[in-house]
């Protein structure tokens, strides 16, 4: 495949970036879109440049490392799917590919296409504990838990935490990321005691941290390759409203 | 009480807390659109119903006027509180994509704000022309009625007989149900009161609802215009 590329380019977070063309060649159907930018990369470096930076760990879906918005969609077109799991065959010979970060203003950008995405560590951490029984080691299955629930919680439970929900926000919103990590603590008992504290504080670190506003128009839901659904928001946002009527009156 | 009001601040300075407030007073003013649209349709009913309905608002000065500043202050809330949050969102997206590429977000989703603006030009333009009745004689004795009434089937006659005054009536009424279509539904994902069960039903709700409200409203100038109603 032949294709010509328009990638971002920035030396690091200080500096002014801007969109650099390179026109590769031989590119096979079968690579994955990070095989190929390998591959360009390899040219770059033989050809004495500077190869494009850009994240990336298990390459199999799981770990929400890698990221790149893709012909303006965070992961590329496909639903369900991150990057690592996107192939060229899914491009035409002859493409023009734009390639930027995932572009939000709490997710500053390190160099080139790699961005610094510690603020949903901070969110995490504000989450706090949940309490468990130490001591001698728990029954497995003492604690019943409805199928409905588990399932609910696992769904919400499968964010990898890449931060693409934000990156296709036009308002950088991070409310699909906290919705889903508040709805997998809090649907389970072993979440329920930290229950209040936790919304209240994941809520007050997510702004904090300087994440816009959702405006309900589900871009998050299209491009979570979790599948995360916009559902979890308004739960969030039930959560959170009961969570200070609760502090008020209490 | 300085603790609920601590909790108040707490709450409006998150940002789910603003969206509460823009929906809860979102959802006021579409209450309000329902009810002025069944009032105004009396029109249909000829000058008596039409008339002895706004002198019998007019007979409860307190209620009326209660009804205007409440409605008054979830406009004004409405408007601030979105204001604030475009601002906010503009910073936190910080800088644009090269290349622009919208998934699933609606039309009218993108555009509140803009639809949102000439809908306040069109509130306020409405309100000078029936309520505070400035720069035209609809206060004058012309428009009192044989009981002694405000003539409002009259005013009404003669308001939307000016055709651009009815276009720009009936172009704001299409750009209030765009606002609407997404306003309806993002009321009930913002308030928590949705799941995925009953997104469709109250999607459509939103479309529907929209929907008679134009066609209701604009069903007055247009049959104005083409002298169906004298």
């Amino acid at each position: 495949m032949n294709l010509t590329l328009k990638v971002w380019r920035q030396k690091d977070s200080d500096s002014k970036g801007k969109m650099e063309t390179y026109v590769v060649s031989d590119i096979p159907e079968e690579a994955s879109f990070l095989e190929m930018l390998d591959i360009v990369n390899n040219q770059l470096i033989e050809s004495g440049g500077d190869p494009i930076t850009f994240d990336h760990d298990c390459r199999e879906g799981i770990c929400g490392s890698c990221s790149l918005t893709i012909n303006g969609v965070p992961h590329g077109k496909g639903k369900g799917i991150t990057t690592c799991q996107l192939h060229m065959r899914k491009f035409s010979d002859g493409e023009t590919i734009y390639i930027e970060p995932f572009r939000a203003k709490p997710f500053p950008i390190l160099k080139d296409l790699m961005v610094d995405r510690s603020s949903f560590d901070r969110v995490i951490e504000s989450g706090g504990y949940v309490s468990v029984r130490t001591g001698s080691a728990v029954d497995a299955n003492s604690m019943p838990i409805e199928k409905d629930d588990a399932d609910t919680a696992f769904d919400a439970a499968t964010c990898i935490g890449c931060g693409a929900c934000v990156a296709s926000c036009k308002n950088a919103s991070a409310m699909l990321f906290v919705s889903a990590k508040v709805k997998h603590l809090n649907s389970l008992p072993q979440g329920a005691p930290e229950k209040t504290k936790r919304v209240v504080n994941m809520v007050n670190q997510m702004d904090k941290e300087g994440f816009g506003n959702c405006t309900n128009q589900y871009e998050c839901e299209a491009v979570c390759p979790k599948s995360i659904k916009a559902e979890f928001i308004s739960d969030l946002n039930r959560q959170y409203g009961t969570a200070i009527v609760k502090d008020a009156i209490s | 009480m300085n603790l609920t009001a601590n909790s108040f601040i707490k709450f409006y300075s998150s940002s789910i807390g603003k969206k509460v407030i823009v929906a809860i007073t979102g959802l006021a003013l579409i209450g309000f659109l329902l009810g002025h649209m069944v009032g105004n349709l009396k029109i249909f009913a000829g000058p008596e119903k039409i008339n002895s309905y706004a002198a019998w608002l007019h007979s409860m000065p307190l209620v009326l006027w209660g009804a205007r500043i409440g409605l008054l202050a979830c406009f004004f809330m409405h408007i601030f509180t979105t204001v604030m949050l475009v601002i906010q969102n503009r910073r936190s997206k910080g800088s644009r994509y090269v290349y622009q590429h919208t998934n699933k977000a609606s039309g009218a989703s993108r555009t509140m704000i803009w639809s949102g603006i000439i809908i306040i030009c069109f509130v306020i333009y409405h309100i000078l022309h029936f309520t505070v009745r400035f720069a035209n004689d609809y206060d004058s004795s012309a428009y009192i009625d044989t009981m002694g009434r405000h003539d409002v089937y009259k005013m009404l006659i003669d308001g939307f007989s000016w055709l651009p005054a009815s276009l720009f009536y009936i172009f704001s009424m299409a750009l209030l149900c765009w606002h609407l279509s997404h306003g309806f539904s993002s009321v009930f994902q913002t308030l928590g009161l949705r799941t995925d069960k009953t997104w469709g039903l109250i999607k459509a709700s939103g479309y529907a609802y929209s929907l008679i409200i134009f066609i209701g409203n604009c069903s007055i100038p247009v049959s104005i215009l083409a002298g169906w109603l004298t």
